[in-house]
C-alpha cells in the first residue's frame, strides 16, 4: 500500500454545531504536495462539504492562511515531507471568528485596512495632464519591502496584542500606512497618524516580533511599527518645540 | 439572494485558464463573468485562441517567468540539446539576439515543445513530459538579483536549486486571449453592459499576445471601461427590479439545491473537462479530436444539469460556488471548443494539424461564438479592424536578423 498521511481538520458549521470539533481523513503522501493538495484531495475525492478559501497556489494571493500544527502558515507553502510521520493538524487562522470550517471572519481587518488610508496622498494634487508623479528606483527602495505584504494574516494570528485588545490596528495595516508615509510621492502621515498614533495603533504593540516571523513574503511589520514610533515621536517632539512649524 | 440594480455593470474577472487541468491561472479563475455575458447574449470573440505560455513547472503548473530567458536561460530536451533551432527559430548563435531561440514567441515556443514530444526527446517526469531551462550560466549573484523568485519557487515547488541544475519545464495555459464582445470603448452589445481586462476581448492580443500586454487590457481599458460606464450611468435613468428575471434565478437556485441522487459530482465533471480540453483542445487540435471534445462538453453540459449537490447548507457553501463555477466553465469551454473547430487555418496558439498555414483569404477574422442555451453556440465571423499595422508573415530566428 502506498504512503499515506493524516489530516486532523477542524470542523465547525454554525447551522448544526455548537462548538467546533476534529475531523480525520486519510490522504495520499506525496512529497511535493503541500497541505493544501491534501485538503483539495479530500475536497474532490472525500467530503465536498470541507470549507476553506484558496486561490493561487503559490504564496501570492494570500488568501489560505490557516493554523498548521499550531503555527499560522499558507496552505500552499506548508509541504507534507516537513510533517512526515506526524499527524498534521489544521485549523483556522487565531485571532478571528470562525465562519466555517478554516474559514475565518475578515471583516474586523478589512475595516483596519481601509482605516490607515493604504493609498497615494499627493503633496499637491495635479492634474492628469501635468504628468507622472516621478520616483527613482532608490526613492521606491526605501518602501519596496513593505510593498510585498499579500493580506493572508499569518501576522494577526501570531500577534499576541491582537489576542489582548482586538481593536489593535496590527501589522499589516500598520506596515502598510508606514509604506506609504516612506513613499516620496505621498504627503499623507498626518491624515494616517488619526489612526497609526491613536492608542489602539503603534503604541499598542510591545515589539514581540511574532509578525515579522511568520511573514511568508518578508514584510518585516515589527521594523515598520518601531520606525513609525521614532517618526511620530520626533513630530510629537518638533510640534512641541516648534508649534505649527513643521505642517 | 441580494439583488443589486446598476445602471451600468463593468465585468472585470479575469480569464478561464481553470478550463484546462494545468494553468498558471489561480482556482478563480473559472470564466464566470464570461459565461454571465455570454449567456445574456454577448458574444464571446476569438476563444479558439488560449495562450500557452512555454515555461510552467510540472504538476502546479506555477510560471517560471519570461524574464529567466530574458536574462539568458536556454532550452534544453532530454539531449542537452537546443531544440529550438530545429523549428525555424535557430541557429542558436550568437546569442543572446532578439526574435531567435529562446527569445522567439510563446506561440512557436510551446508548439516547439509538442514537436520534441512527439519525437520522444522530451524527459518523463511523474507529472508529465518536461525540457529543461537552464539558467546556471547567470551565475548565483544575478540569479538572486534579478530572479529571487525564480529561485524560490523552483526550490520550493520542485525542488532544484537552479543556481546549481536545470529546471523542469512544460508549456502551461497562461492566457484567454478570446473574451467578451466589447468595442475599444469596452462597451457590449448589450447597452449598460461593460467589460475590461481578460476576460473581455477588445482585440488587442489576436491570436498570440505579447508578455506584459495584461498590463495595458488593465491600466488602458480598465481606465476607459471606468469612464464610459460612468458616462453611462450619468445619462440613463436607474432600472427597475429584475423581477421575472430575479425569480428565475432564484428557482434555478432552488432547483439546484433540492436535487438528489446522482453519480456525478463537481470534481468528477470537471475532471472530465479537464481532461478533453487538455487532449483534444490544446497546443495542437484536429477536427477528429475537436469533434470528439464538443461531443464530450455537449455529454458534460447535459449531465452538470442533473448533479446534485453535496453540500446543500447555507453558510459559505463552497460546494455551491464551485458547482457554479463549473457551469461556468462548461459554457466557457463550449464556446472554445466550437470555434476552434470551425477555424479551419494554423494562426498564433490555434494549430490545426489539417490545416497547418494561416489562411488570411478566408480567416482574417474574429469569430463571435453565440450562446444557444442548452444547444452548442453558432459561430459566426466579424472583419478584423486593421489600421496601421499590415498583416505579414511572422519571421523569427536567422531570417529575422
Amino acid at each position: 500500500m502506498s504512503e499515506t498521511i493524516t489530516l486532523e481538520v477542524l470542523r465547525y458549521h454554525p447551522e448544526t454545531d455548537s462548538e467546533p470539533h476534529f475531523q480525520r481523513y486519510v490522504v495520499p503522501y506525496r512529497d511535493d504536495w503541500v497541505v493544501l493538495d491534501a485538503l483539495n484531495h479530500i475536497k474532490d475525492n472525500l467530503d465536498a462539504t470541507l470549507s476553506y478559501r484558496w486561490s493561487c497556489h503559490m504564496a501570492v494571493c494570500g488568501s489560505c492562511g490557516m493554523t498548521i500544527n499550531g503555527e499560522p502558515k499558507l496552505s500552499c507553502h506548508s509541504f507534507l515531507r516537513d510533517y512526515r510521520g506526524k499527524v498534521v493538524r489544521v485549523e483556522p487562522l487565531d485571532h478571528f471568528p470562525i465562519e466555517r470550517d478554516l474559514v475565518i471572519v475578515m471583516d474586523s481587518f478589512m475595516e483596519k485596512l481601509g482605516s490607515v488610508k493604504p493609498w497615494l496622498i499627493p503633496k499637491v494634487e495635479k492634474p492628469l495632464s501635468a504628468g507622472e508623479y516621478l520616483q527613482s528606483p532608490g526613492q521606491m527602495q526605501v518602501f519596496h519591502q513593505y510593498t510585498q505584504c499579500i493580506n493572508c494574516l499569518l501576522c494577526y494570528a501570531a500577534c499576541p496584542q491582537i489576542g489582548l485588545n482586538e481593536d489593535f490596528v496590527g501589522p499589516a495595516a500598520l506596515a502598510l500606512a508606514h509604506r506609504y508615509n516612506l513613499d516620496s510621492r505621498d504627503g499623507g502621515r498626518d491624515a494616517r497618524a488619526e489612526v497609526v498614533a491613536s492608542n489602539e495603533g503603534i503604541w499598542e504593540c510591545t515589539f514581540v516580533g511574532a509578525c515579522s516571523e511568520v511573514c511568508p513574503k518578508h514584510v518585516d511589520p515589527a521594523a515598520a511599527i518601531q520606525q513609525t514610533k521614532i517618526s511620530a515621536s520626533v513630530g510629537w517632539l518638533k510640534d512641541l518645540l516648534t508649534p505649527g512649524a513643521h505642517r | 439572494m441580494v439583488e443589486f440594480r446598476a445602471r451600468a455593470v463593468v465585468i472585470a474577472t479575469g480569464g478561464a485558464g481553470r478550463i484546462f487541468p494545468f494553468t498558471t491561472n489561480g482556482a478563480i479563475k473559472t470564466g464566470d463573468g464570461m459565461a454571465m455575458a455570454y449567456r445574456a447574449g454577448v458574444p464571446l470573440k476569438d476563444m479558439e485562441f488560449m495562450q500557452y505560455h512555454p515555461t510552467g513547472l510540472p504538476g502546479t503548473g506555477i510560471l517560471i517567468t519570461e524574464g529567466s530567458r530574458g536574462e539568458g536561460g536556454i532550452l534544453v530536451n532530454k539531449d542537452g540539446y537546443r531544440y529550438l533551432q530545429d523549428y525555424n527559430l535557430g541557429p542558436p548563435d550568437p546569442w543572446p539576439r532578439k526574435k531567435a531561440m529562446e527569445l522567439g514567441p510563446r506561440d512557436r515556443l510551446s508548439q516547439a515543445f509538442w514537436h520534441e514530444q512527439q519525437k520522444g526527446r522530451t524527459i518523463k517526469t511523474p507529472h508529465g513530459d518536461v525540457v529543461h531551462l537552464d539558467i546556471r550560466q547567470l551565475g548565483e549573484k544575478l540569479i538572486n538579483e534579478r530572479l529571487p523568485m525564480v529561485r524560490e519557487l523552483a526550490l520550493a515547488y520542485v525542488g532544484v536549486d537552479p543556481v546549481h541544475a536545470m529546471i523542469p519545464v512544460r508549456p502551461v495555459v497562461h492566457y484567454t486571449m478570446g473574451g467578451i464582445h466589447t468595442d475599444i470603448d469596452t462597451a457590449t452589445p448589450l447597452p449598460a453592459l461593460f467589460a475590461a481586462g481578460e476576460c473581455a476581448c477588445v482585440s488587442i492580443n489576436g491570436a498570440n499576445r505579447l508578455g506584459s500586454n495584461s498590463l495595458a487590457e488593465i491600466v488602458v481599458f480598465g481606465a476607459r471601461a471606468g469612464r464610459a460606464a460612468a458616462n453611462f450611468a450619468k445619462t440613463n435613468p436607474k432600472p427597475g427590479l429584475a423581477g421575472k428575471a430575479g425569480e428565475a434565478a432564484q428557482a434555478r437556485l432552488r432547483e439546484l439545491f433540492g436535487r438528489e441522487g446522482g453519480g456525478d459530482s463537481v470534481s468528477s465533471l470537471r475532471k472530465a473537462m479537464n481532461d478533453t480540453m487538455e487532449s483534444d483542445a490544446g497546443i495542437y487540435r484536429s477536427e477528429d479530436r475537436l469533434r470528439q471534445t464538443c461531443d464530450t462538453l455537449a455529454d458534460l453540459r447535459a449531465r452538470y444539469r442533473r448533479m446534485p449537490l453535496q453540500d446543500r447548507s447555507n453558510v459559505f457553501n463552497t460546494d455551491l460556488v464551485q458547482a457554479l463555477e463549473l457551469g461556468c466553465m462548461l459554457d466557457v469551454a463550449s464556446a472554445l471548443a466550437q470555434s476552434a473547430l470551425q477555424r479551419k487555418e494554423s494562426r498564433g496558439s490555434h494549430q490545426r494539424l489539417e490545416y497547418t498555414a494561416r489562411d488570411d483569404a478566408n480567416y482574417l477574422k474574429h469569430s463571435l461564438a453565440s450562446y444557444q442555451g442548452d444547444a452548442p453556440p453558432t459561430i459566426s465571423y466579424r472583419d478584423v479592424v486593421i489600421t496601421k499595422s499590415q498583416p505579414a508573415e511572422r519571421v523569427y530566428g536567422g531570417a529575422a536578423t
